[in-house]
């Protein structure tokens, strides 16, 4: 198909891409149509379809009740009250996008596809920390329509109060396609929150969610992913994030709630000097969920450090793998991985691999530790001595085994977290 | 306050208490002591009720109340707190979420308590608070979290497995005023309700708390009673040979 033609009936979100790019980028990806996955199950494409056209809104507030609930459940407040901003896509609609007031001049959200035609820069970043050929997944992103967030905070702009963004799936067997863009310009900071989920009556559903994340020079971003889908979703993120001299990438990734599939590995490219990246990673594996959850630092930066925690929990007959990888290819870098996993039932399985990479790289240090097992007789037999009763002292454990507070997230993320965490717990038990 | 009637308790399959009779009055403060592997620690995890020492025989009454059958946390809140010789590190959980549970579990029955910074600066855990229940505590941190979490709870009946064992001076002289705010040694003897059980090794705690009552238990039994001092002097000068003789 002649590339006008199809950007033209197809992909308008690409239309900013020059045609020779487009050209490339498509070539890769069709060569990877039909590529697996390194990892977990393999899905058939085409058993989804892309869903309806959906109206936009101009007020979160006037969404449905029951979208509006499953938005508040997955850390988006439709309320919009304490964010800095908004961005709200169900299935490939953009439907609502709006920067706070008070933060007009610091920080831009628009759908991603505007922002190619806008900015020649953001063009030159497409694909350049996840490859188009990575997979059939991201291969599939770059041959069909796809919208996403593009989120730029300015130079020297501190935003204090969260930017949230909803992905929702909202059509039976719907395959929502997201490409996501983050720029931290240099010296700037910022809380970006995800929260991908589905309408209540929705029962099956395929998540592509491409994320890729620039940190430039000094510059900090916490970004907080919580997936909130159900027993039938299948998904896959494919995030990479590229951080310059001096930048932090703070990745806070949360499944507290049954899910057919889901396969995620995002990358931190340290690419600058004393740049840093920390991975914090809490499920919950309930059910007959097939989790395969990840992280990897590639240190290539001098002094560059970064830390990957880990923290699940394979419940029911739920299989939970963990995966870590870092890899060190500069001297005077460091880099930790700690991976915890909790077994409770004789039908669950968890996978602990923690992989340690130096490549040319003598002087840096790279260490990890990994553990599963049950929860401790001993510690819930010793708060029972404390008047607790067994399940209240066997739910405190959990509830400290995953502790929001690893992910220095402001209060009010903070606690919506953890009131995720209690009711998974109350639900489980 | 306590009567313990012909106990016998396995631990791990193994028959370690073999009949032991003992009672703590209303007040009245008893020391343990005991050559190592005597059932010390045994005699005190199964007044606790903790499940993996398994009563075989015999009965514990806790204010004329057979509670032989009850959990640990039944037993708490009834009254009964432990300091324990090793407590676990408990990853996630702050010790201030601890305290204020075991201060609500004794409002129920008591006065409330004094705030749980007051107790906390003075056992010198104030930066503790906040900090994960015992993990990466020094010795004598964690005893004086033990004590800590025991004087938020305010229990009537105190089970003491070795306060001052890895303990320096200073610490011991600090942890044993806690034990007589605890048993309310400072109170007038008539007042004093609570009641408490120590097993010590060293003797140490005797300098700071004065016991009314000692036992000495050897393989499983109480081998004799009498005035705490005199046994432990005994003990000194002849360790537990001439208990082994008494039995």
């Amino acid at each position: 198909m002649p590339v006008e033609r199809e950007l033209e009936d197809v992909r308008r979100s690409l239309r900013g891409l020059d045609s020779s790019l487009l050209r490339e980028l498509d070539r890769r990806a069709e060569a990877a149509r039909e590529k697996k996955a390194a990892y977990s199950l393999d899905i058939d494409l085409r058993a989804f379809h892309e869903g309806e056209a959906v109206a936009r809104t101009d007020s979160l507030e006037a969404l449905p009740d029951e979208v509006k609930a499953v938005m508040l459940a997955s850390g988006v407040d439709p309320s919009e009250s304490g964010r800095a901003g908004s961005y709200v896509q169900v299935g490939k609609n953009v439907i609502y996008e709006r920067v706070n007031q008070i933060y007009s001049g610091k920080l831009e959200i628009m759908d991603v596809g505007d922002a190619l035609e806008k900015y020649p820069d953001v063009r030159d970043l497409w694909w350049t920390v996840v490859a188009p050929d990575q997979d059939k997944y991201t291969a599939f992103s770059q041959l069909h329509d796809v919208h996403g967030y593009f989120v730029r905070v300015f130079e020297g702009q501190e935003v204090e109060l969260p930017v949230q963004s909803c992905l929702l799936l909202h059509e039976n067997a719907e395959v929502q396609n997201v490409h996501n863009i983050v720029i931290l310009e240099k010296g700037s900071s910022a809380h970006l929150i995800s929260g991908c989920t589905t309408s209540p009556r929705v029962k099956t559903g395929l998540h592509i969610g491409i994320s890729e994340f620039f940190v430039r020079p000094g510059a900090k971003l916490t970004f907080t992913m919580v997936h909130n889908w159900g027993p039938e979703f299948h998904v896959r993120p494919r995030s990479g994030a590229l951080v310059e001299e001096g930048g932090t990438f703070i990745s806070n990734y949360v499944l507290l709630k049954p899910v057919k599939s889901l396969q995620t590995y995002p990358v931190a490219y340290l690419r600058g000097r004393g740049s840093r990246a920390v991975f914090n990673t809490l499920i919950y594996g309930l059910e007959n969920s097939h989790i395969d959850a990840g992280s990897k630092i590639v240190l290539e930066g001098e002094d560059s450090s970064g830390e990957a925690v880990s923290r699940a929990i394979a419940q029911d007959k739920s299989v939970v793998y963990a995966r870590g990888t870092l890899l060190a290819r500069q001297n005077r870098s460091r880099a930790h991985l700690d991976c915890r996993g909790i077994v409770f039932g004789d039908e669950a399985q968890m996978f602990a691999i923690p992989e340690l990479e130096s490549e040319g790289a003598p002087q840096s240090l790279l260490s990890h530790e990994a553990a599963i097992g049950p929860i401790s007789e001993e510690e819930v037999e010793y708060l029972m001595a404390r008047g607790i009763p067994r399940d209240e002292a066997v739910s405190l454990i959990t509830r400290g085994f995953l502790d929001v507070r690893i992910m220095g997230l402001p209060q009010a993320l903070e606690s919506a977290i953890r009131k995720m965490v209690e009711i998974t717990q109350r639900e489980s038990m | 306050m306590l009567v313990v009637e012909g106990l016998q308790v396995e631990v791990g399959g193994k028959l370690i208490l073999k009949g032991v009779d003992l009672e703590v009055g209303t007040g009245e403060t008893h020391v343990l002591l005991g050559p190592n592997g005597g059932g010390k620690t045994t005699l005190l995890m199964a007044v606790m009720g903790m499940p993996r020492y398994r009563v075989i025989k015999g009965a514990v009454y806790f204010k004329g109340k057979d509670i032989t059958a009850l959990t640990p946390d039944a037993r708490a809140r009834l009254g009964i707190g432990m300091m324990f010789q090793k407590p676990p590190a408990v990853r996630g959980v702050k010790l201030r979420e601890i305290a204020q549970t075991v201060a609500s579990v004794r409002e129920a029955a008591h006065p409330p308590a004094p705030s749980l910074e007051g107790i906390a600066e003075r056992l010198n855990l104030s930066e503790h608070l906040d900090r994960e229940l015992n993990y990466g505590f020094s010795g004598g941190e964690l005893k004086r979290s033990e004590m800590f979490q025991l004087l938020c709870q305010a229990p009537e009946l105190v089970l003491l497995d070795e306060p001052e064992s890895g303990v320096d001076l200073d610490n011991v002289a600090l942890i044993g005023e806690a034990i007589n705010d605890l048993l309310g040694k400072r109170g007038k003897i008539k007042e004093r309700k609570a009641s408490g059980l120590i097993v010590t090794h060293t003797g140490h705690i005797l300098r700071y708390v004065n016991a009314d009552r000692g036992h000495i238990l050897i393989d499983g039994k109480i081998a004799c009673h009498g005035n705490p001092r005199d046994l432990f002097e005994e003990v000194q000068k002849h360790g537990y040979g001439r208990c082994e003789s008494c039995r």
